[in-house]
């Protein structure tokens, strides 16, 4: 589902005196079906960036990332939309919201923009909610003003409302007690039973140990290491 | 699918000096597209230019209209082009003044748009005015007042329903949150957001606002001395900005 052969990535500064920063090169590796493979690699290898690259918010400047079919380098805007909307879903290490709206609103939105009935999104929001353990009085509340685990357990349910197909996941076990962890771990393994391909950064090795299949070295694409 | 707005080489001087330069991009249906630059970068000529507000010197804004399809709103007739303003299209000024009539009560100011289109039944349009009010989070028992009376924040609200009342397919937006407080410009993007999913509308918003375009706009087009300098999805064009003038723009907003 996630096919990804020769990639790389650089940065140009243009108001830091053009600096270009190149900091991967020859990316490869797929993910299927059910599979969950980790990204792995030291602070830096690119860990991140790929995972940016695939979601579309990073530009892809050589070589070639397909998700479901869909060549992501060079992709019309729309056509990585509609991918958002239906295939790929993202759980990010930070939620970004706007400020006032309720935690169990921001859970059901990914339903909510499918068109799917608001009665049947926000149920399904509660049930996730309710399973990882936040309060039912915080439901009604921004989650602006969360402790850093709150927000990242709102993150979570936002990321596994929908049964996406392809599943990035940026540390979704940081910041959580054991008891969540667990509820997050057997989410992931849930997913990999329906069939998603899911590829994730776990810093965690006991979480990755118990969900990934495989392992990715990121520090293998770094380009040419002695100009660094 | 047809694209509801394709603008193609439009373009507009003031005298010498150029307002915006050979410009075209395509809005498809649902889509929200986002203008941003600073003070006389041509944002809001552009969008005048879209919205029949001001005839560009070349170029062509082909809408997609109900009756008759794709048609060219710079050489259609002006009547014809007023009734897309009355029917198809809404403009939400930054200043609700120049939007609304302040000397008539909120329920008029959101009538008077439904009459514009041939509405004539008083209890229908108080109704349908009541039910816009509520959505704009009015309370009904301010209808009868004028909107002189109303905080920046619900003057703003007031201008939306009227605007979206007649249900429009596409609505301009030129800094909708300009001269709102924080507080009230979050509550403002929180209802244009769900206005917008639920009503299946496009939107070309102007604005300097990054935060607001991050949180609205599914495409951005960055604009520097008139000219469309970088454009894409907007996620990617705010974390990955690749022309020198996005990136000094990004990295110009402070962090709080």
């Amino acid at each position: 589902m996630i096919e990804i052969s020769d990639v790389g990535k650089r940065f140009v500064l243009h108001n830091q005196g053009g600096v270009v920063l190149p900091v991967m090169a020859g990316a490869s590796l797929h993910v299927g079906r059910g599979e969950c493979v980790a990204l792995t690699g030291a602070s830096g290898a690119g860990k991140s960036t790929l995972m940016r690259m695939i979601w579309g918010n990073y530009r892809c400047d050589e070589g070639s990332i397909r998700v479901a079919g869909l060549e992501l380098c060079g992709a019309q805007a729309r056509d990585v939309l509609a991918l958002r909307r239906g295939t790929l879903g993202y759980v990010s290490q930070f939620l970004r919201v706007i400020p006032r709206v309720p935690a169990l609103q921001i859970v059901a939105e990914p339903l909510l923009a499918q068109g799917i009935e608001e009665d049947a999104a926000l149920m399904r929001a509660r049930d996730l909610l309710a399973r990882l353990n936040i309060p039912q009085r915080l439901w009604s509340i921004s989650p602006t003003t969360f402790s850093g685990g709150e927000q990242q357990r709102v993150n979570i349910a936002r990321g596994f409302i929908q049964d996406w197909p392809v599943m990035l996941l940026d540390e979704p076990t940081a910041s959580l007690d054991a008891a969540n962890r667990a509820v997050v771990l057997d989410l992931i393994l849930e997913a990999k039973a329906r069939g998603a391909a899911i590829l994730g950064i776990f810093h965690d090795t006991g979480a990755r140990d118990a969900v990934c299949d495989r392992e990715v070295d990121m520090g293998a694409f770094l380009p040419g290491r002695a100009a660094a | 699918m047809t694209p509801l707005l394709q603008v193609e080489g439009v373009s507009k001087h003031y005298g010498a000096h150029l307002g915006c330069g050979d410009v075209t991009f395509t809005l498809w249906p649902g889509e929200v597209m986002g203008i941003v630059g600073e003070s006389g970068s041509g944002k809001s000529t552009l969008l005048n230019c879209m919205a029949g507000h001001l005839a560009p010197d070349a170029g062509r804004v082909v809408f997609d209209t109900r009756m008759h399809g794709p048609r060219d709103t710079v050489t259609m007739t002006e009547a014809e082009r007023r009734w897309l303003a009355r029917t198809d299209w809404a403009f939400v000024h930054q200043n609700p003044r120049d939007g609304l009539r302040m000397n008539v009560s909120a329920g008029g100011n959101v009538g008077e748009r439904l009459m514009a289109v041939g509405a004539r039944h008083y209890g229908d349009i108080r109704a349908q005015a009541q039910d816009w009010l509520g959505r704009v989070e009015i309370d009904a028992g301010r209808m009868d007042e004028r909107p002189r009376a109303f905080s920046g924040g619900m003057q703003q609200r007031l201008q939306i329903a009227r605007n979206l009342v007649t249900g429009p397919r596409l609505v301009f937006m030129d800094e909708p949150t300009g001269g709102l407080d924080v507080s009230v410009q979050a509550r403002l993007l929180d209802l244009l957001r769900g206005l917008v999913r639920k009503l299946g509308l496009s939107a070309v918003i102007v604005t300097h606002d990054l935060a607001v375009v991050r949180l609205l706009a599914d495409r951005v087009m960055v604009m520097k001395d008139g000219r469309v300098v970088e454009q894409g999805l907007t996620d990617q064009v705010l974390d990955d900005p690749q022309h020198a003038y996005t990136q000094l723009l990004v990295s110009s907003v402070l962090q709080v």
